[in-house]
């Protein structure tokens, strides 16, 4: 068992592109589940729709990726006001099904065949990343050497990721301690309270779904940024629940909860990882083929994950930051 | 929770004429095939590596069904490039393989086309060409009638008649799901997102079942596969009452709310599903009997017995569940917790037994239902978490909570999957589906029939 290994990669996986992708999209199902109490599902569809317009009106086009960032921001919110239209004035449940339905919908249209000529299917695109690369400051290996370091590409991803990611928080920390921000809040904890006060809950809640779903974009671009490339398995249900666990584990309703979760998050799911697969690997593994191949100590991580989500969920759902009194997890 | 009797009665009428008369036309047709002989009778599955097309192209108006020889055929795939070629011999059969090992084609949809110059002159194929979804590594039968000149606008009714059966055997196999999560979303309040996994346990139960040693014989016949349907229709009721009682239960107890409860059911989901993939494999099973079976030809309908007796296991089911609710003692406690928990307990209705039968029936419901969809098209470890959002689009559709929403929203989502694939690629049939559940939702929230009230 290589300790140091393991350690390294993990924290690598920990501070690395992932860790920065599900932090923003965490950040956006903060300001949706933590501050509003909305219940969306399908923060994967935010994320697909963003980052396939990002580089389909590049690849299609020849577009700048510039302008497809522009175009992936105003679709999410064309698309936060078809799901919010219908749903918004529901229980929390039913926007919890339409928004996982509506993230579905976009992938499998988008993986259609019938539609591989411009989204390529189920393959994909590539071949847009030039622009992104070329304006990379870094060469060679960068990081602390002998604990973890990481490629140009991806320094020059996590550069511009948590950049981004600082950004947000503090956009999301302004607001929140807006008065638009305590109208949100108090939808959470009140809804009726805040509509006798006179304010449109409706409307409030729309622009919170429109916000965390732009957040939602940005790790939707960061998602094709750092792949180089972009394919509908990266938005799968899968997705959106993660990003669950690590707003859970931060803490919801915490302006730092969603990253300090997405690091810890992937430290442990890389860590649990490579454990296994060390401890399956090998002439003599700790674990004997009989009980655990190598294949099945791959899927040790996501049992231990569900575990994880559901022993959180019942004994600690405030996370490490948040204040159990502020979570809206007990529907009206 | 308000059940109307009449609209239930109707639809089981429906589905109960439907498959009668399906059944009865099976029958009927039997001999006739059976009349036309070897040299019109679908070429038998082969057992190997590769899925085979297996087609046949027979004259109708004489009897015995006249072969038709020497017409091209071709296969295509969904993005419309030639993957097979071939031609029909002389007893009209023809065999095209596909490309590729059978794993690699499964979830794919192929176009058998029939070229209509090569035909004879004084003919007209009733259809021209049909599409096939592998969903089962096992060969495909496709069947092209051929009739007078003229008759050929028959196609696209052939077709939805076709499609229309295997609707109906979707839409009651989603049904038995739907009924479960209806009916503990209407006791519990819970909108449990492992019911799915629920689905994926049957048919695992089914399978561990069947790969036991040695065969389980009746009167002479192996019947190890429909014992092992029933051996999961009993442990999944017994698997449903252990979540509750070991999870779900003490949850309540605590006071967990809704939402947390959703969100414990999402990590459940994750960790059974995981489980079920470290223990079976990611790769897709079917069982060891009745995988490739031939299919009986009613006019230019394709019908399996299997899938016959799958559709009337299940009607048979869901009568017994809804008779169950509506007309005992426990059925009628039931429906009084779903209405309203706290009244049911002042009536000194025990509602924690309430809810273990219901947990017990809806799991019982849901294992037997992914067993039989396993039997029909086979499965892997996330068979149940595909279908999970075309059960919740049922219930929704239908009426969360309601007992005969669920059963008529199934029915509705399974009959559009299919049916919307005559005009959309057959990529899209869920799409259409969870594009009707959002339309409904916008007119009418509570669904179809869901009571009307305030839900904001």
């Amino acid at each position: 068992m290589d300790f140091q290994n393991i350690l390294s990669l993990s924290l690598a996986q920990g501070l690395g592109p992932t860790a920065i992708i599900y932090a923003l999209a965490a950040i956006g199902l903060n300001v949706h589940f933590g501050y509003t109490g909305l219940l969306n599902f399908g923060q994967a569809g935010f994320m697909m729709v963003a980052g396939y317009a990002m580089v389909s009106f590049s690849t299609i086009w020849g577009l700048s990726l510039w302008i497809g960032v522009l175009v992936g921001l105003a679709l999410t919110v064309v698309l936060a006001l078809l799901l919010g239209v219908p749903t918004l004035r529901l229980r929390a449940d039913y926007l919890a099904i339409v928004t996982i339905a509506a993230a579905e919908i976009i992938r499998q249209s988008i993986g259609a065949a019938t539609l591989s000529e411009y989204f390529g299917g189920q393959d994909g695109l590539t071949g847009f990343i030039d622009p992104f690369r070329s304006l990379n400051p870094y060469t060679g290996r960068i990081g602390i050497d002998g604990l973890v370091t990481w490629s140009a590409f991806d320094f020059w991803v996590m550069t511009v990721g948590w950049t981004l990611v600082a950004l947000c928080c503090l956009v999301v920390w302004l607001l929140m301690r807006s008065p638009w921000g305590r109208v949100l809040k108090s939808i959470r904890e009140d809804e009726n309270a805040v509509r006798s006060l006179g304010k449109n809950v409706y409307s409030y809640k729309m622009q919170s779904l429109m916000l965390g779903g732009l957040f939602g974009a940005l790790a939707g671009f960061m998602t094709a940024l750092r792949s180089a490339s972009i394919g509908p398995s990266f938005f799968a249900t899968d997705v959106t629940f993660f990003a669950y666990t690590v707003l859970l584990i931060g803490g919801a309703a915490r302006v730092l909860g969603p990253v300090v979760g997405s690091m810890i998050f992937w430290f442990l799911i890389s860590a649990l990882g490579v454990f296994f697969a060390q401890a399956t690997s090998g002439a003599d593994p700790l674990i004997p083929a009989s009980i655990m191949t190598s294949t099945q100590a791959s899927l040790m991580r996501f049992i231990f994950l569900g575990l994880g989500l559901m022993l959180l969920m019942i004994f600690r759902p405030q996370g490490i930051f948040g204040d159990r009194r502020e979570l809206a997890i007990d529907a009206h | 929770m308000q059940v109307d009797p009449k609209r239930i009665g109707a639809l089981l009428a429906l589905v109960i004429a439907l498959v009668t008369m399906v059944g009865g036309a099976a029958t009927a047709s039997a001999p006739r095939t059976a009349e036309g002989g070897a040299a019109c009778a679908l070429p038998q599955p082969i057992d190997d590596d590769v899925i085979s097309i297996l087609g046949r192209i027979c004259d109708r108006r004489e009897t015995p069904q006249a072969p038709v020889e020497g017409v091209s055929v071709t296969v295509e795939d969904s993005s419309g490039s030639v993957v097979g070629e071939g031609a029909s011999e002389a007893d009209g059969t023809f065999i095209i393989d596909l490309p590729g090992s059978s794993v690699e084609n499964l979830g794919k949809t192929f176009t058998v086309q029939l070229d209509e110059g090569s035909l004879p002159e004084d003919t007209q194929p009733e259809v021209l060409q049909r599409k096939l979804s592998i969903n089962l590594d096992t060969d495909q039968s496709v069947s092209f009638p051929i009739g007078a000149a003229g008759a050929a606008d028959s196609g696209t009714a052939v077709q939805a008649a076709q499609l229309f059966v295997g609707g109906i055997v979707f839409s009651v196999l989603l049904a038995m799901a739907a009924l479960g999560l209806s009916m503990i979303f209407g006791t519990t309040g819970l909108t449990n997102f492992s019911h799915g996994e629920l689905v994926t346990f049957g048919a695992i139960a089914a399978y561990t079942f069947d790969q036991l040693p040695g065969t389980v014989q009746i009167g002479g016949l192996n019947a190890t596969v429909v014992i092992a349907m029933i051996v999961a229709f009993v442990i999944s009721g017994a698997f449903g009452w252990a979540n509750d009682a070991a999870l779900w239960r003490p949850l309540r107890r605590r006071g967990t709310g809704v939402i947390a409860m959703m969100i414990v059911s999402i990590g459940l989901s994750i960790f059974l599903r995981n489980v079920y993939q470290y223990f079976s494999g990611a790769g897709s099973r079917n069982y060891s009997q009745y995988s490739a079976t031939q299919p009986w030809e009613i006019g230019p309908i394709l019908f399996t017995p299997k899938e016959l007796i799958v559709t009337l296991v299940g009607v048979a089911m869901l009568l017994l569940a809804t008779s169950l609710l509506r007309f005992t003692r426990l059925g009628k406690a039931t429906r009084a917790v779903a209405d309203n928990p706290a009244l049911s307990a002042a009536t000194g209705i025990n509602v924690e037994k309430v809810i273990a039968v219901v947990w017990i029936g809806g799991a019982a419901l849901a294992g037997l239902s992914g067993a039989l969809l396993g039997l029909t098209q086979g499965f892997d470890y996330q068979i149940g978490f595909k279908l999970l959002l075309l059960i919740f689009a049922a219930v929704v559709l239908g009426g969360l909570g309601t007992i005969s929403g669920a059963i008529v929203g199934a029915f509705i989502i399974g009959l559009f999957t299919e049916l919307s694939t005559l005009l959309v690629p057959a990529e899209f049939k869920f799409v259409g589906a969870l594009l009707l559940l959002i339309a409904v939702l916008l007119v009418r929230p509570q669904g179809l029939l869901g009571k009307a009230q305030r839900i904001g």
